[in-house]
């Protein structure tokens, strides 16, 4: 199979096994949801309905009231039974509507298909998923109808449907592939008719040939969609690595993919607009692997929102081992959790449970120049001279070696033999010079 | 409802295998090779040097660090390379006194003073080796013959002086006049090959060093496989110029070292006063690493492309 990729990156082990063959299950209903105001990248939403109120499944409980946003919607039919701040699993605690259900899952009468996309226009198809709340499932959780609406003097010829999942672990995207490759499709040819683009690619890392097989049958007679095979290698899904790789296009440095002509969707994202347009249903749930050596079960589940992930975890068997870490996404980037009691929200791509033994902590060592992570960055940064400036409070050093373009994708950290807290501190310097410029 | 106790920490959550003391350790064992040959050729006395040196440096070490109260780290393997490698840069009859004094002298003022592992900018054995041979000149410039244990001079030192070459097989084997761990090519190699499989070492070092040595003795009407293979150039390029902590991180700053190391050895043996000039001309390019640093740095991705 020929493949494409990025320069640097590493390849950490894959430990897919677990549920890559493993059909996606619909998960049962919880007899409670959390559904937080807030689950994107934007301003939150405004409630829309009051303690008291009855819901129905899919009806709009929260409202997008500005632009960068999406509403949020009832993944239950049920009683709200209050409307509090509470912890979110992306950190500070948001306002969050909470729904007791009533166990019949009564869809709301606002959920009527689209119409088929022949007759739809480009603005339709936006409204469609704006009104749906759709936002990036890959993690980034970015309102997915602003990214498709890039100012008039940003020509885009280009979309790509980003199916690397290059985290290690996680095998949702891998299933959705396998079991929706239609509505992926489908997903792609809104996207591209709602852009006016040419030319769609999916790029699918090559350790799911049954996936690039799948897809690759289903687009050989769309001659403007090609399926790419991508070479295994973090972070390959990188929007900027993806596009890279694909395109052999550079996003200029502190730059937007469209600055080169590309936008980048997740296959989640792509299989829910599709959804959206055929059945008319909101963002209200979504498949996510449940995996990690502390659960009994390992599973790719279809779990509505606002479920907890003391809910989904139990449905996988529970632990099987002292959890060590709850990890909302995969191992390279995704988000440590105080606690259980988080709701599974849109950006949810998975719950990642280590074993005590594997939640360690590392001993840092000095660093011993071995550049590893210089050869590993993806951006070409030397992670080494960042850290050493964050840790000495040299932030016009840290800047003028460009720590704003670290993409925090945590492969320098990764490689490390002296273990050191490498993005942890380029973070920090990333945060640093942005106060600095705030303040001037 | 019982709550469970979750580790919080900041991504990412897995890490590499690999670590310091795995990196150490790897070093090591690619030296064996070198250090067996010597002892084969050279007798117990090599061995003697290389224990007693090895001890010294670890000692040192837990010493400066019990001192200033650093947690002491002789386990990680640092201390054991920078005595090996300077007993393999030692010639075979040295008193074994000298040996712990240059060993010392290598850890307290090459690396410890410097802050220990990673903070020294001179790669601590070769510093060792200077001071010895500027405090002994005569004893570290005695060379014995593994053939019959008599005095005898290195291949450079014949070529020099006596414009008199040494033939192929004996240069590569190894059966020649040197320092301990340096005469055997074929040891080092083996040990070399070792270290590039596992990637503990950048092939761009040793191949622009060698490389360099290569095409500017040939320039000047030298033999290149001679240069290559006489004194300690195989042990320096795989094993010294490629010590990660005293070698540039960035890769063009790699190419950069090694060629001007190579340019420096030549310079040294043609034209200087010494036959031999590897341990100086490493040197002197470590000196330099911090400036190649600041002067290589990588394009950013999407910063010149874009530009321009
Ligand atoms: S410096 Fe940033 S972009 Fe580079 S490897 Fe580290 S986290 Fe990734
Ligand atoms: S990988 Fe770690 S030890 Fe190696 S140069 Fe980078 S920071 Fe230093």
């Amino acid at each position: 199979m020929k493949t494409v990729t990025f320069k640097g990156g590493v390849h950490p082990p894959h430990v897919k096994h677990a549920t890559e063959h493993k059909k996606i299950e619909r998960a049962q209903l919880p007899p409670k949801v959390y559904i937080p105001l807030q689950q994107h990248i934007g301003a939150p939403c405004k409630p829309v309905v009051g303690v008291g109120d009855e819901v129905k499944t899919g009806q709009k409980i929260g409202e997008a009231e500005s632009f960068v946003s999406a509403p949020v919607h009832a993944s239950v039919s049920g009683k709200v039974v209050s409307i509090e701040t509470l912890p979110h699993p992306v950190g500070a605690n948001v306002l969050t509507v909470v729904i007791e259900s009533d166990g019949k899952d009564e869809l709301s009468e606002d959920i009527k298909p689209g119409g088929d996309l022949e007759s739809l226009t480009p603005e339709d198809i936006k409204k469609i998923i704006r009104e749906a709340g759709i936002v990036g499932m890959g993690g980034a959780a970015f309102p997915t109808q602003v990214k498709l609406s890039p100012p008039p003097d940003k020509k885009i010829d280009t979309i790509i449907i980003n199916g690397a999942e290059c985290e290690p672990y996680l095998t949702a995207d891998h299933r959705v592939m396998l079991e929706h490759s239609e509505d992926i499709l489908f997903g792609l040819k809104a996207i591209m008719k709602a852009v006016g683009v040419e030319k769609g690619y999916v790029g699918i890392e090559n350790n799911k040939p049954d996936a690039i097989k799948k897809m690759q049958e289903l687009v050989k007679d769309e001659n403007n969609i090609e399926v790419v095979a991508l070479h295994t290698k973090y972070p390959q899904g990188g929007e900027k690595q993806l596009i890279y790789a694909i395109t052999g296009r550079e996003v200029p440095s502190g730059g937007l993919p469209m600055e080169v002509g590309v936008i980048v969707q997740n296959v989640g994202t792509t299989a829910m607009i599709a959804k959206a347009i055929k059945t008319g249903m909101p963002l209200i749930e979504r498949v996510l692997t449940v995996t990690g050596s502390a659960i009994a079960e390992p599973k790719n589940l279809l779990v509505r929102i606002g479920t907890p992930f003391r809910e989904v975890i139990q449905q996988c068997g529970g632990f099987k081992q002292t959890p060590g870490k709850v990890i909302m996404g995969g191992p390279m980037m995704g988000l440590a959790q105080a606690s259980i009691d988080v709701p599974v929200v849109k950006g949810t791509s998975g719950i990642l449970v280590l074993s005590k033994d594997e939640a360690k902590q590392y001993q840092e060592r000095p660093c011993i120049k071995c550049a590893r992570c210089v050869d590993a960055c993806p951006v070409y940064l030397l992670p080494t001279r960042l850290s050493h400036f964050a840790q000495h409070g040299m932030w016009d050093e840290a800047e003028d070696y460009n720590a704003l373009d670290c993409i925090e994708c945590g492969s320098c950290s990764f490689v490390c033999p002296s273990k050191i807290p490498l993005v942890q501190r380029i973070r920090l310097a990333k945060s640093q010079i942005l106060d600095r410029r705030k303040k001037k | 409802m019982e709550k469970e106790k979750l580790l919080i920490t900041s991504s990412p959550h897995i890490k590499d295998d690999d670590t310091v003391e795995k990196i150490m350790y790897g070093v090591i064992i690619a030296l064996i090779p070198a250090s067996v040959m010597g002892v084969y050729y050279f007798g117990l006395h090599a061995l003697l040097l290389i224990i007693a040196s090895i001890a010294a440096a670890v000692v040192t070490e837990a010493v400066f660090q019990k001192f200033r109260n650093y947690p002491v780290t002789i386990t990680d393997g640092s201390a054991v390379i920078t005595g090996l490698l300077l007993a393999l840069n030692l010639p075979p009859g040295l008193p074994v006194w000298m040996a712990i004094v240059g060993s010392v002298f290598a850890i307290a003022l090459g690396k410890q003073v410097f802050g220990g592992l990673g903070h020294n900018p001179f790669n601590p054995a070769l510093i060792g080796r200077a001071f010895l041979v500027a405090s002994f000149p005569v004893h570290m410039t005695t060379w014995i013959s593994p053939v019959d244990g008599t005095t005898t001079a290195t291949p450079l030192g014949l070529m020099k002086l006596q414009g008199v070459s040494t033939d192929y097989m004996s240069l590569f084997l190894g059966k020649i006049g040197g320092c301990i761990g340096e005469t055997s090519a074929l040891a080092i190699l083996i040990g070399a090959a070792y270290l590039l499989y596992k990637g503990y070492i950048d092939w761009r070092i040793p191949l622009s060093y060698l490389g360099t040595v290569a095409v500017l003795t040939t320039v000047f009407g030298q033999d290149p496989i001679f240069h290559l293979f006489a004194g300690g150039l195989m042990l320096g390029a795989f094993f010294m110029a490629t010590d990660m902590v005293t070698s540039p991180i960035t890769k063009k700053g790699r190419w950069i070292f090694g060629i001007g190391a190579g340019i420096l050895v030549v310079v040294i043996r043609l034209w200087g006063g010494y036959p031999e000039g590897v341990s100086y001309s490493i040197l002197l390019m470590n000196g330099v690493t911090p400036l190649i640093n600041r002067y290589t740095r990588p394009r950013v991705f999407g910063e010149v492309k874009n530009n321009g």
